[in-house]
C-alpha cells in the first residue's frame, strides 16, 4: 500500500517538532479525513541576500501518510528561497516519496498547503505584498480550518499558541 | 480437511464412488456442528462466508415474507453486510429501524420493544461486535422476538466457538457462524434455520444446500471448518478463561500506564479475546503502522484507514467524536496469544502513542 519511502519517513520524520518563535506558522486542516498539520518556519538570508527557509518544524495529527508528506514537505522547502518554496505543489511530494496510493493523495495536498500558509502568515506579518494566488488559498485554508476547529474544539483550546 | 483437495476429490452432488465420498463427508461436517450446536431440528446450510450468510438471511427473509410485513429491525453497530442488505432492501420497498446502542454499545430492548410493529418479520441483532467486542443481550432480545413472532436472527460470526450459544434458550431462529474466526479455512460458513423460518433462496441454480444455495459445494473447506468448531468447542471453556485473563491484563496495562487512554465498548460483557482503546491525540492509522513496525498486528477505526474516509461506524454509534474515533487501536487476542506476547505490548505501545504524541499538535 505504502512505498517504502513513505514508511522511512513515517517511521522516522525530518524536522519534527515546533519552533519557538517563528517567524511563520501554517496551520491546516483536512475537513475530509481529520488530520491537522502545524508547520513552522524561521526565515534566514542566502548569500545573495535573498529571504530563505533557514528552519522548517511540523506537528501533525494524522496517518502514516499524513505524518510523511509533512515530514518529506519540510525536507523540500528547507533552505529553498521563499518564492521557490511556494512552488513546492503537492506532486512534488508525492513524486518524492515514490507515490502516494489514491486515497491519500489529499495528505500531499494538506502538507503542501501547510508551507504555503506558512508563508503567507510571514509575509503578511511582514506586510509584504501578497500574490493573489496565495491570498486565495489562504482563505480556502482559513474556512478548512474553522471547520476542523469545531470538530476538535476542546483539543485546539487546550493548545493556544 | 485435505484429502478433499486430491484423492477426495468428488462433487458431492455426483453420484459416483468420490462423489459419494464427498457426499458423506459434508453429511458428517452438517451433523458434526449440529451437534455442538445442540440442535436436533431446522437446518444448517453452508454458504462461502458470513457475509453471504447474512445477506441470505435479511434478503431472503424479507422476500418470502413479504404478504406478513415490510418491516426489519437491526441494529445500528451490525457488521457492514448487515447493514448494507438492510440498506439495499429499503431501496426495494422495504423499511428498516436501526436501533441505537449505549456508550458500551449495549442495544436496549426497550427500544426494540418500541421499534416492533406489526409489519415487522424479521430483527437481526448480532451476537458480538466485531469491532469492540460487546455482547448484545440477545437472550432478552430473542425472548421478545418469539412472544411477538418475529424471526430472529444473530450474527454469531465473532461468538461461534468462543462463547456459549444456546439456540433454543435464546429463541434463536436463524444464526451466522464463520468458519475463518475460528482457525478453519477461509470461504466456508453457515447459516442455521429453524424449521419455522420462511426463507427464499438468493443464489439461484442446482439446488444445493436444500435448495437455499446454488453452488458447488466448497467441501474442503467446509470439512475444515467442521473440525475447526469442533476443536474450538472443545477448547471453549478453558480458552475462554485463559483469554479472559490475558485480555483484562492487557486493559489494565493500558489504561494504567498511558493518561488519556480509554476503553471502547463495555468492560465486561465483551468477547474474551477482544481489546478496543482510544488515544488522545493520535491517529489509528499510525498506531497501527508503528506497531506493525515492531511485530504487533492490529487495527482501527480511524478514518485514515477506511476507503471512504469515515471513522468507523461502531464508534460512531458509541456517540464518540471524529477525534477520538480517529484514535481507535482493536487489539485481538487468539488460541497463539501468551503472557509473554501481551507484556511485550504493554512494554512497547506506551512509547509508540508518547512519540506520535510527540508529532501531534494537540496535547495534553
Amino acid at each position: 500500500m505504502y512505498s517504502q519511502k513513505v514508511i522511512e519517513h513515517f517511521r522516522n520524520p525530518k524536522n519534527r517538532g515546533r519552533i519557538k518563535n517563528p517567524d511563520g506558522v501554517g496551520k491546516v486542516g483536512n475537513i475530509i479525513c481529520g488530520d491537522v498539520m502545524w508547520l513552522y518556519i524561521k526565515v534566514a538570508k542566502n548569500e545573495n541576500g535573498e529571504e530563505i527557509i533557514g528552519e522548517i518544524k511540523f506537528e501533525t495529527f494524522g496517518c502514516a501518510a499524513a505524518i510523511a508528506t509533512s515530514s518529506m514537505v519540510t525536507e523540500l522547502a528547507k533552505n529553498k528561497t521563499l518564492k521557490q518554496a511556494l512552488s513546492i505543489n503537492r506532486q512534488d511530494v508525492v513524486n518524492s516519496l515514490d507515490n502516494l496510493p489514491p486515497v491519500k493523495i489529499h495528505c500531499s495536498v494538506l502538507a503542501a498547503d501547510a508551507l504555503a500558509e506558512a508563508i503567507y502568515q510571514y509575509w503578511s506579518k511582514k506586510k509584504k505584498p501578497i500574490p493573489k494566488k496565495l491570498l486565495l488559498r489562504h482563505q480556502r485554508v482559513e474556512k478548512e480550518k474553522e471547520l476542523i476547529e469545531k470538530k476538535y474544539s476542546g483539543w485546539f483550546e487546550k493548545r493556544a499558541t | 480437511m485435505l484429502p478433499f483437495f486430491s484423492e477426495k476429490f468428488g462433487n458431492p452432488a455426483s453420484l459416483y464412488q468420490v462423489g459419494r465420498e464427498a457426499n458423506m463427508a459434508l453429511d458428517s461436517a452438517r451433523n458434526t456442528i449440529a451437534g455442538l450446536l445442540k440442535i436436533n431440528s431446522g437446518k444448517i446450510v453452508f454458504t462461502g462466508s458470513a457475509t453471504e450468510s447474512n445477506n441470505l438471511a435479511l434478503k431472503g427473509v424479507a422476500l418470502a415474507n413479504k404478504e406478513k410485513g415490510n418491516h426489519l429491525i437491526v441494529s445500528a453497530i451490525e457488521h457492514d453486510c448487515v447493514l448494507s442488505s438492510a440498506a439495499w432492501l429499503e431501496q426495494q420497498g422495504f423499511k428498516v429501524t436501526y436501533l441505537p446502542v449505549d456508550k458500551f454499545g449495549l442495544v436496549n430492548s426497550e427500544d426494540l420493544v418500541k421499534a416492533l410493529t406489526k409489519e415487522t418479520i424479521l430483527v437481526s441483532i448480532m451476537h458480538a461486535n466485531n469491532e469492540i467486542g460487546t455482547i448484545e443481550p440477545i437472550k432478552e432480545i430473542g425472548a421478545l422476538c418469539r412472544r411477538r413472532g418475529v424471526f430472529f436472527h444473530t450474527d454469531a460470526a465473532q461468538t461461534f466457538g468462543k462463547i456459549p450459544i444456546d439456540i433454543a434458550g435464546m429463541n434463536i431462529d436463524m444464526l451466522t457462524a464463520s468458519s475463518h474466526k475460528i482457525y478453519g479455512p477461509k470461504g466456508a460458513a453457515l447459516l442455521y434455520l429453524s424449521d419455522s423460518v420462511k426463507i427464499e433462496p438468493i443464489i439461484h441454480g442446482g439446488g444445493q444446500e436444500f435448495g437455499l444455495r446454488s453452488s458447488t459445494v466448497n467441501v474442503p473447506a467446509i470439512v475444515g471448518f467442521a473440525k475447526a468448531a469442533e476443536i474450538s468447542f472443545q477448547k471453549m471453556v478453558n480458552e475462554g478463561k485463559r483469554l479472559t485473563l490475558l485480555r483484562n491484563k492487557l486493559i489494565n496495562g493500558v489504561l494504567n500506564r498511558i493518561p488519556g487512554s480509554y476503553l471502547n465498548g463495555h468492560p465486561k460483557k465483551r468477547l474474551p479475546n477482544n481489546v478496543n482503546f482510544r488515544f488522545d491525540f493520535v491517529e489509528g492509522e499510525s498506531i497501527v503502522l508503528r506497531l506493525d513496525a515492531l511485530g504487533v498486528a492490529a487495527s482501527t477505526g480511524s478514518a485514515c484507514s477506511s476507503p471512504k474516509l469515515t471513522p468507523s461506524h461502531v464508534l460512531v454509534a458509541l456517540g464518540l467524536n471524529h477525534g477520538q474515533a480517529h484514535g481507535s487501536l482493536r487489539l485481538t487476542l487468539g488460541r497463539w496469544s501468551t503472557k509473554e506476547k501481551v507484556d511485550y505490548l504493554l512494554k512497547v505501545l506506551p512509547g509508540v502513542i508518547e512519540d506520535l504524541r510527540e508529532i501531534s499538535p494537540f496535547k495534553s
